[in-house]
């Protein structure tokens, strides 16, 4: 019993109570990342693997807006719109073609997509990293920190921005239309549904998520032309361990992980912690191969 | 009214060397330009014919999975760069250092790599495997860049080359040349096994595999048994490569174990045409030479993925066989 006391004493409270608001501001965007990348295999059946290079040209794009006008919710509105039509333009040329293929064959011309933006965006900005400065400057004190005010937000926007677009997939006409096709394509367009321009909206919409996830994402570390591979990886473990396709489960997933990530840090070096994320994905596939949070068919 | 069925009606007319003579034949003089070449092009162009040969022996391991099992392995570094810290850990521990002890240490090494991959990564499907193998490339990633006290971290290792070594009968310091020879008689000689991997009935269980996994699994084979050995074998091959490479260059570095290493040899594959062996060999030496075409036309700092990449999805779209799809069906007989 004294050795239990003793281990329970050694638990640094203060510092996991830290750790864990700070892996549900990151479960967050992580969520907000996830969730479109979820939506377009959902909806598309196309793995993203251009979503990573989104994000990172999403947060160029808040960047570059921030650095002219002087104003952080500006950036974050221009961001997202410039991405949409990016990611729609994105769509049309590269996966329509693609359309009734293998989808392996998306994956592939993804990842094409993301190696020339990744390196558009080394070429055109160089390798130093960019800041997006912190749109507020309070703090509150947490224990011995002084917790910038700026992350709370960031978290709560996310989930604004998540439950704004649940609400948009529930309630509007385009929204309707997106289930339907998801439910059945075949069926979708027998009933008049648009199916290629829901396509199109789809992958307009999640390259708009993940710039804003990127805009907000800016000012916490800074924004260089790689952080795309390392984002969409734990987006693509969110996914999975979250269940393809599945919303819902995404969003939960991308919280458990990062909470975690952020505990395993306490322990050893971040840049190890990720390999938590690797192992939950492990079993995860060995024990419930179709998602932690998938509901049984 | 075309010219192939006129063939088959008048095939007296002319007499035609059989399918294996002319493919023998063809063999025998891509393999006499190729042991030619270091002695004809300048130096730096034949280190370059050398890296396109091992760049190729690695697309050629992953196109085993590609394009005759159906799996896309997005994670072939993690065997590339385990053969070559498998290679490393010979030369440096092992003094005098031994070309054969090289070359088992990166075998062993990646046959690690894979077997872990394999029995995680084989139970998935389509893109959840490509995914998985990702992700199991990250994590070795993830892990040798930051152990450092063995990997060297950031750094990685450097060692010396070994002698190129015959027992009893030869032993000599790499020249450019030799080098060239060797790395040459691995590669074909790995071209030609893997060649008869795939025509013997483990191949045909492979490639029935990819065309409709669900009617071989109900025919009675036991396709995860199937899936984990052509992983391995795929991981072994592209271990030799990474083997190949530290020997070459004399370093192992984690960033051949990074995920970019992977996206090139799914490149290479795509561009030369997969499911059939040579298709990624050409789809390496494609790859490299535009590379250095470029570099060489706009200077260093011109950003080659860029157009490399528009072509890549260019030959997703128009050419989904790649360069070499054509002769498809006539390399595979």
């Amino acid at each position: 019993m004294a050795a239990l006391g003793q281990i329970l004493h050694d638990i640094p409270i203060d510092l996991i109570i830290i750790q864990t608001v700070n892996g549900i501001v990151t479960g967050m965007i992580l969520a907000l990342i996830a969730s479109g990348l979820t939506l377009i295999f959902g909806i598309m059946d196309v793995v993203n693997f251009a979503h990573g290079e989104l994000f990172m040209l999403g947060a160029y794009m808040g960047v570059i807006v921030i650095a002219a006008t002087g104003s952080f919710w500006l950036g974050l509105v221009a961001a997202a719109l410039i991405l949409a039509v990016f990611g729609a333009a994105l769509q049309i040329v590269t996966l329509r073609p693609l359309i009734g293929r293998d989808p392996l064959n998306t994956i592939l011309a993804t990842f094409g997509v993301s190696l020339i933006l990744q390196n558009y965006a080394l070429w055109q900005f160089g390798p130093v990293s960019r800041k997006i400065p912190d749109p507020m400057s309070s703090h509150f004190t947490l224990f011995y920190l002084q917790y910038p005010w700026y992350r709370i937000v960031i978290a709560a926007l996310s989930a604004a921005i998540i439950g704004g677009f649940w609400l948009f997939l529930k309630y509007s006409k385009f929204g309707i239309w997106i289930r339907a096709t998801a439910q059945d394509r075949v069926m979708a367009q027998a009933m008049g549904i648009p199916v290629p321009l829901v396509y199109t909206g789809v992958f307009a919409i999640g390259s708009a998520m993940a710039a804003a996830s990127g805009v907000l994402f800016g000012p916490t570390t800074g924004v260089d032309h790689s952080m795309g591979l390392d984002w969409v990886l734990r987006a693509f473990i969110v996914v999975v361990v979250g269940g393809m396709g599945n919303l819902g489960g995404s969003i939960a997933a991308a919280i458990f992980i990062s909470l975690l990530e952020s505990y395993a840090a306490i322990w050893v070096d971040p840049s190890q912690a990720v390999i938590v994320s690797f192992v939950v994905l492990i079993l995860t596939l060995l024990f419930r191969p179709t998602g932690l949070f998938a509901t049984p068919r | 009214m075309t010219a192939a069925p006129l063939d088959k009606v008048m095939p007296f007319n002319r007499p035609r060397l059989s399918h294996t003579a002319v493919f023998w034949l063809g063999f025998a003089a891509v393999m006499a330009a190729l042991i030619a070449a270091p002695l004809v092009l300048p130096a730096f162009w034949g280190r370059l014919l050398t890296e396109i040969l091992i760049w190729g022996l690695l697309a050629m391991s992953s196109d085993l999975l590609i394009g005759y099992t159906g799996m896309v392995s997005f994670g072939h570094s993690a065997f590339f760069g385990l053969g070559m810290y498998g290679a490393a850990a010979a030369l440096l521990t092992v003094s005098p250092p031994n070309l054969w002890l090289a070359i088992v240490f990166g075998l062993a090494g990646a046959a690690g790599a894979a077997l872990f991959v394999a029995f995680f990564s084989t139970r998935l499907r389509d893109i959840y495997f490509a995914i998985t193998t990702l992700i199991f490339s990250q994590i070795f990633y993830v892990i040798i860049f930051t152990w450092t006290e063995v990997t060297g971290g950031e750094n990685g290792l450097i060692f010396t080359r070994p002698h190129l070594t015959i027992p009893l009968l030869y032993n000599a310091r790499f020249t450019p040349t030799t080098l060239h020879w060797f790395v040459l008689a691995v590669v074909a000689g790995s071209y030609l096994v893997l060649r008869r991997i795939t025509q013997s009935p483990f191949g045909m269980v492979l490639q029935s595999i990819r065309e409709n996994e669900p009617r071989t699994r109900a025919i009675g084979y036991a396709v995860e048994r199937y899936k984990m050995v052509s992983v391995l074998l795929s991981g072994l091959f592209a271990g030799l490569a990474g083997v190949l490479y530290a020997i070459q260059n004399e370093f192992a570095a984690p960033d051949f174990v990074y995920f970019l290493t992977s996206g090139d040899t799914v490149i290479y594959n795509v561009m030369g045409g997969i499911g059939t062996l040579i298709g990624p060999i050409v789809g390496a030496g494609f790859f490299q030479l535009a590379r250095q075409l470029l570099s060489h036309l706009f200077g260093d700092q011109f950003p080659y993925l860029i157009p490399l990449g528009i072509v890549f999805i260019a030959v997703i779209i128009f050419l989904p066989q790649g360069l070499l799809g054509f002769a498809r069906r006539w390399l595979n007989r």
